[in-house]
């Protein structure tokens, strides 16, 4: 069985984001792998150890940099991996074409697992175009998974923790959401072991993506403000609470009048 | 003239109020505005959308039936009504299931899809959204026959347009999915919809138990305000990761979000920088929240709860 795990290497939340020259941003900053992505790569490795012959591949379309996040998955578990190599600003549309044709390129998937969202583009679609492109069905912000020979169950997260109970037959294409699983940390013989599995180099232009018509262009990125002026409410609970409710009276009208 | 469909979303039988936002940006272009309902109440809705530019609405039924929701169905079936009405810009919300519908749609169409945007210009298809978990803004173009943007419930705000609004059924005829809906588990009956609240009250690990989170709920519960969690308060068990609000929980847009005992990571900040207004009760001034909101309350969150607690209980019924 060939399960696919699509992984984006991403800045780290917690780095500060500055915006350069052509809107791109200053990469001189930690990245890591999406953390949607590691529940995909977790859930996948667990599978594989409950399925004889199963082969985990993770895949990324990058810069060359992105190996280190292919390594953070073999050092999670997975077997092989493939680096779409690509210097070039991708939109959603473009990246669901080339991850589609690496993985056709290298064989057949039963199972593509993809993250819910990647938390710098903020997409919400690849997996949902990647379905579209190979022609499977395809569940997102799924936070169960089971597998019983061809059929998939998974529940996928609605509102107000509402669930939705679905089934898909293989090959399917699953979106992880945080709920799956808890990811595993790598321990130290897990990363060496990494570093000895295969990444195998394929430049963009080789994978045969197609061009659309369809497209996002960038017009403006820029920072967002955080810039509020905090004012002090001060004194008693009791003044503090009737100033809050003077807030939500006056200032926001949210109180209904009585 | 162009013509513009907004896919509307009904919630227990009743129209999402962000709904309307969506409504007045479509409006706002000036091109004629379609309301899209999937086996909903086309004729309850429409009274409504009418008052926010919609000069009509479509009940779309799918062959499956309304008892049988399955998104892969309904996605087809929007697409054959955007064929059908001539609709080249669809929105609708960045809800979960705006999430999951528009996604489809826009993949099978292979259109541009722009989610979850806090602004929306249809004459010259462009949107703003946030880039970076939040840390940054993008306005994009989206080019293309079809172009489809999600928008952040209650970024936008309603603007009354009031007209006379149409109501028709469109059949659509749909196909087998290759996803099958085994059934629908609702949530409980007290989480309130945090994306359409508008008064969301947080805890964080200054809340200390999963017990003490009684006190946001009994507070929530006297102006119909959602009860929110950072993940620390989710990590420790203590409520529900439903109701956790960041970059890994929701992201959510409410008019104010209280904020108690959350220090203001800035995942946590991905996920309600926009509100409207933001107060935080935090014991530490120097934490990062007391410099990032619009008040700050130096004190105790359980000396200061409790007695909003009281003081809305008393004068009024709910909010609006
Ligand atoms: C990849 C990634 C994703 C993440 N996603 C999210 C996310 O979606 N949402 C999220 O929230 N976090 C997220 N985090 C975690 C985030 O970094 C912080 O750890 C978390 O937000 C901290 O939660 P907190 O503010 O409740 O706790 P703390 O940072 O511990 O803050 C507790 C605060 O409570 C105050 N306090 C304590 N007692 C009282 C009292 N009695 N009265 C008043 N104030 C009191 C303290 O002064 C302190 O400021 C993520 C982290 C990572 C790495
Ligand atoms: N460049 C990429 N390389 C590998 N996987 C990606 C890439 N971009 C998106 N994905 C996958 O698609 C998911 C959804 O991304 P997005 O549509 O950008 O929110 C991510 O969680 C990844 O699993």
């Amino acid at each position: 069985m060939n399960i696919y795990v699509c992984v984006k290497h991403v800045p780290d939340t917690a780095a500060t984001i500055r915006v350069g020259a052509d809107y791109r941003i200053d990469e001189d900053i930690t990245f890591i792998m999406n953390p949607y992505d590691e529940n995909a790569v977790e859930e996948a490795v667990r599978l594989k150890k409950r399925m004889a012959g199963a082969e985990v591949i993770a895949v990324t379309l990058g810069k060359a940099a992105a190996e280190a996040t292919l390594r953070s998955a073999l050092a999670m578990g997975a077997d092989r991996a493939i680096l779409v190599r690509s210097d070039k600003h991708h939109d959603c549309i473009t990246t669901a074409g080339a991850l589609c044709a690496a993985i056709r390129q290298d064989g057949n998937p039963d199972l593509i697992f993809t993250g819910r969202e990647s938390i710098d583009a903020e997409g919400f679609q690849t997996m949902y175009r990647m379905g579209v492109n190979l022609g499977i069905p395809v569940a997102s912000n799924v936070i169960a998974f089971d597998m019983d020979g061809q059929r998939v169950s998974v529940i996928s997260e609605m509102e107000a923790g509402e669930h939705a109970c679905l089934e898909m037959t293989t090959p399917c294409i699953i979106g992880a959401g945080k709920g799956l699983n808890q990811p595993s940390y790598p321990k130290l013989p897990d990363i060496l072991q990494a570093r000895k599995k295969t990444i195998t180099v394929i430049d963009e232009e080789q994978s045969g993506t197609h061009s659309s018509a369809s497209r996002v262009e960038t017009v403006i990125l820029e920072i967002a403000s955080e810039e509020r002026q905090p004012e002090a409410l001060e004194g008693s609970a009791e003044e503090i609470a009737d100033a809050i409710v003077g807030i939500l009276r006056n200032e926001a009208k949210v109180l209904m009048n009585s | 003239m162009k013509k513009i469909a907004v896919l509307i979303e009904i919630r227990d039988g009743k129209l999402k109020p962000s709904n309307l936002g969506v409504c007045s940006a479509a409006h706002e272009s000036g091109g004629e505005c379609i309301a899209f309902l999937l086996e909903g109440n086309a004729a309850d809705a429409a009274a409504t959308l009418q008052e926010y530019g919609i000069e009509k609405v479509v009940e779309i039924f799918t062959t499956h039936g309304a008892a049988s929701w399955n998104p892969e169905v309904w996605a087809e079936a929007i697409i054959q009504a955007m064929v059908y009405y001539e609709i080249h810009a669809l929105l609708g919300l960045a809800s979960m299931q705006g999430k999951d519908l528009l996604a489809r749609v826009a993949a099978r169409l292979e259109a541009p899809l722009l989610m979850d945007c806090i602004a929306v210009n249809l004459v010259r298809h462009t949107a703003k959204k946030s880039q970076f978990s939040g840390k940054a803004i993008a306005e994009f173009k989206t080019c293309g026959d079809y172009h489809v943007y999600g928008i952040r419930p209650n970024a936008l705000t309603a603007v009354p347009a009031p007209c006379r609004a149409a109501v028709e059924s469109f059949k659509a005829s749909t196909g087998s999915p290759g996803l099958s809906v085994k059934n629908l588990q609702p949530g409980l009956a007290n989480d309130i919809d945090l994306t359409e609240a508008n008064v969301i009250i947080s805890g964080g690990r200054g809340m200390e138990n999963g017990d003490n989170f009684n006190l946001l709920h009994a507070c929530a519960q006297t102006i119909s305000a959602a009860v929110g969690a950072s993940r620390a308060a989710v990590d420790a068990g203590w409520v529900s990761h439903a109701l956790q609000v960041g970059q890994t929980g929701k992201t959510v847009s409410p008019k104010v979000y209280i904020a108690c005992g959350i220090s203001g990571s800035v995942q946590h900040f991905a996920g309600m920088k926009t509100a409207g207004i933001i107060i935080a009760i935090n014991k530490d001034p120097h934490a990062a929240i007391m410099s990032k909101c619009d008040y700050a309350v130096c004190a105790n969150l359980f000396d200061i709860v409790p007695a909003l607690t009281r003081k809305l209980r008393k004068p009024h019924k709910g909010s609006k």
